[in-house]
């Protein structure tokens, strides 16, 4: 029974993480129809950026709240820049040109960020995996059937921060004006240029958002696994695109159910099978939903435009 | 502008690397543009030339850094103590860059061009792989310092060793774990994408349970993971009392923070594979009491081991050897000792005077050269404590 019980909690927080980066997947491309590979790496940029300042307040002693909001601010802040960098410099001049060629162009921008910081010229880190600095105090939150299963304070927060950022995402979806200028650039940005919406700033927007959530959940991934390396986005980033799919992408509540689906099934098949076959097992999973519901858990079929 | 630097040098290891391709019997074109330098003159009568291969730049260069100290420090010493039979050692070293195919090159290059009587080199299995084949097929004995993996000496009877080999590792930790730390009950958690892992895996679980001791259950992860929690909570249920990690310190250490995180009380043991300050950056406290097994401690009581830790800090600034350089410095010792003992300066003499090393008082402990070419010597358990690891015993084969 206790080890059901851990596993359950094991599930959940390794979905949390997947579901926060499945959210800015799932953003960016409800927008724009664009699966941004670059997501993961956007990711471990931020965790890197996070990193730097919380070496900076470690050496100013210690870590209060106004210091871990402090960190995931600068770093949100940072990738949001980066964000808008790639979206105007890499994105934006392929706009009318085949969904093909964006999508080669982010998978390119994945390899040479990851490969990138694994050089250790100037500020890059190079290949060095570097242990994160325990902003957050490891605390247990609650003990459960004779102190046999923990739950820690770091994997509640992360889980109510994942709520939270879902319920705040789809408020800001369906209910401001930018919002509704987002799905209407969603169904046919030509026709919603036309309707004197601003799309390249509605798209930007959008990019930078979703890159200030990949930060923050990069730095809660960093203080859930501690290790940070140049290469921990690809990994996280392919997990959280396949947790997106299966909720169906471009939905919002999709990813997070999507990602907290795959985090127990591999959680559960590690447990109780062979621990060699997670991989297969999640990734069968994705080919079964997709069989049995294409356009995902919570997608919408959509009719072909003709 | 120090950007620059590495980025010219690969253009032109890159315009090198292009030379190379052509006639296949042309002698292999150097590997950085600093050895390109005039063809070094014959070396004069009254020298003896050995050639070394070694990664001096590159991801692994404190690999070939150590070793080549190690090198050095040995020739100096057997210099003074008047060198072969009147004549002077000297060594040329060509860096690979950690590089099988420039292992492999500079191999040839210190068997064409420089006519070397010995080969000392490399760290890495794979580029010590590729330089054998070039070895034996030119009769150049060939000893590598540190590659464990089996195929190594496999290449041939001029390829030597002077390190244990895989297997042992598992051996010695099983040994240890059974009879010293009386374990009954120890569960495996495995990479089962290292051939490396896999190996010390199933050599730990065979003899653990030779040796009375229960294997409660093996589990794998893949190198890279971050997330060892479901892993771990399967092991939990057979409550080990010890958990055997023969992987490398970059997953170590997480493993090791998620262990202690799920309230696993396990001590928890490994192989070479953790030895690296990164380990106690990334495990933290968790990994305190852990042991692990390595080639060599510099706290060993070992006389032999003091005597070369006390030359190589004369040497350098006090900095204390790593288990490479002492493992190099073997190397280099069990060669000259061969050249002493050796008919001539040939080839085949050479061989069988190195078959014949047998109780060599090395920095890295006793070893005798078995008939497959490999060292028999002990290994050494080391324990962390406080972000350090420390001297806990010595396993004979």
């Amino acid at each position: 029974m206790s080890d059901f019980l851990q596993h359950v909690i094991n599930g959940l927080s390794a979905g949390t993480i997947y579901a926060l980066v499945a959210l800015g997947y799932t953003m960016v491309y409800g927008v724009l129809k664009l699966i941004n590979f670059a997501h993961g790496d956007v990711m471990m940029m931020g965790t890197y950026v996070g990193y730097a300042s919380a070496l900076q307040f470690k050496q100013r002693g210690g870590f209060g709240m106004a210091s871990v909001l402090a960190i995931f601010f600068l770093s949100m802040a940072a990738c949001a820049a980066v964000g808008w960098l790639i979206e105007r410099f890499a994105y934006r001049p392929l706009r009318e040109k085949p969904k093909l060629t964006a999508l080669i162009t982010a998978i390119g921008i994945s390899f040479a960020v990851s490969y990138g910081f694994q050089m250790d010229w100037g500020f890059l880190p190079g290949p060095n995996p570097r242990a994160f600095p325990e902003v957050i105090r490891r605390q247990p939150w609650l003990t459960l059937l004779d102190g046999e299963v923990t739950l820690w304070n770091w994997q509640v927060i992360s889980f109510a921060v994942a709520l939270g950022l879902m319920a705040g995402l789809q408020y800001l979806v369906f209910r401001t004006r930018f919002g509704r200028a987002m799905r209407a650039v969603s169904h046919d940005h030509r026709t919603a240029a036309l309707l004197g919406i601003h799309t390249d700033r509605v798209i930007a927007v959008t990019f930078m958002l979703g890159s200030a959530l990949a930060a923050g959940a990069g730095i809660l991934f960093a203080i859930k696994d501690v290790k940070i390396e140049p290469l921990m986005g690809t990994q996280q980033g392919l997990k959280a695109f396949v947790a997106a799919v299966i909720g169906g992408i471009g939905n919002v509540p999709g990813a997070v159910v999507g990602a907290v689906l795959l985090g127990l099934v591999e959680e559960f098949v590690v447990g109780y099978t062979a621990s060699s076959w997670r991989d297969a097992v999640a990734f069968g999973f994705l080919i079964l939903v997709l069989l049995l519901r294409p356009e995902g858990l919570f997608g919408r079929v959509t009719a072909e435009k003709v | 502008m120090r950007s620059l630097l590495p980025a010219l040098l690969a253009a032109a290891s890159l315009l090198a690397g292009c030379e190379k391709k052509q006639p296949a019997q042309a002698p292999a074109a150097p590997a950085t543009p600093e050895l390109k330098a005039p063809a070094a003159p014959p070396p004069a009568s009254d020298v003896i030339l050995l050639g070394e291969v070694g990664s001096l730049t590159g991801a692994e260069a404190t690999f070939g850094q150590s070793t080549h100290e190690g090198i050095q420090l040995a020739l100096e010493q057997a210099n003074a103590a008047g060198g072969v039979n009147g004549k002077k050692l000297e060594v040329r070293v060509y860096d690979d860059q950690g590089k099988p195919e420039e292992a492999a090159n500079a191999a040839v290059r210190l068997i064409n061009q420089d006519k070397v009587k010995l080969i000392l080199g490399e760290v890495a299995s794979t580029n010590s792989l590729a330089m054998a084949d070039k070895a034996q097929a030119a009769k150049v004995p060939m000893v590598s310092p540190s590659s464990t993996n089996e195929a190594v000496t496999q290449k041939g009877d001029y390829i030597f060793r002077v390190c244990f080999i895989d297997p042992f590792q598992g051996y010695a930790m099983a040994k240890f774990a059974r009879e010293t730390l009386k374990l009954q009950n120890v569960a495996v958690l495995q990479d089962n994408k290292s051939a490396y892992s896999t190996g010390l895996t199933g050599v730990f679980q065979l003899r653990f349970a030779e040796m009375g001791g229960k294997v409660a259950g093996v589990e794998s992860y893949s190198k890279g993971d971050t997330d060892f929690r479901a892993q771990l909570t399967a092991l939990k249920k057979a409550k080990p009392d010890g958990i055997y990690i023969p992987g490398y310190y970059t997953d170590v250490g997480l493993i090791a923070r998620q262990a202690q995180e799920l309230g696993l009380k396990a001590v928890l043991l490994g192989g070479d594979g953790w030895e690296s300050e990164k380990l106690f950056e990334l495990g933290g406290s968790a990994v305190d009491g852990s042991y692990y097994t390595n080639h060599y401690s510099p706290d060993s009581p070992n006389p032999a081991t003091q005597a070369f830790i006390s030359a190589y800090k004369a040497k350098h600034n006090g900095k204390v050897p790593d288990s490479l350089a002492a493992l190099a410095y073997d190397a280099a010792n069990v060669a000259v000792a061969a050249l002493r003992k050796s008919k001539s300066l040939e080839g085949p003499d050479i061989r069988d005077a190195l078959a014949q090393t047998k109780d060599f008082d090395g920095a890295a402990g006793k070893l005798t050269l078995d008939e497959k070419r490999n060292a028999t010597k002990p290994a050494v358990v080391l324990k962390v404590e406080n972000g350090k690891a420390v001297f806990a015993a010595s396993v004979s084969p």
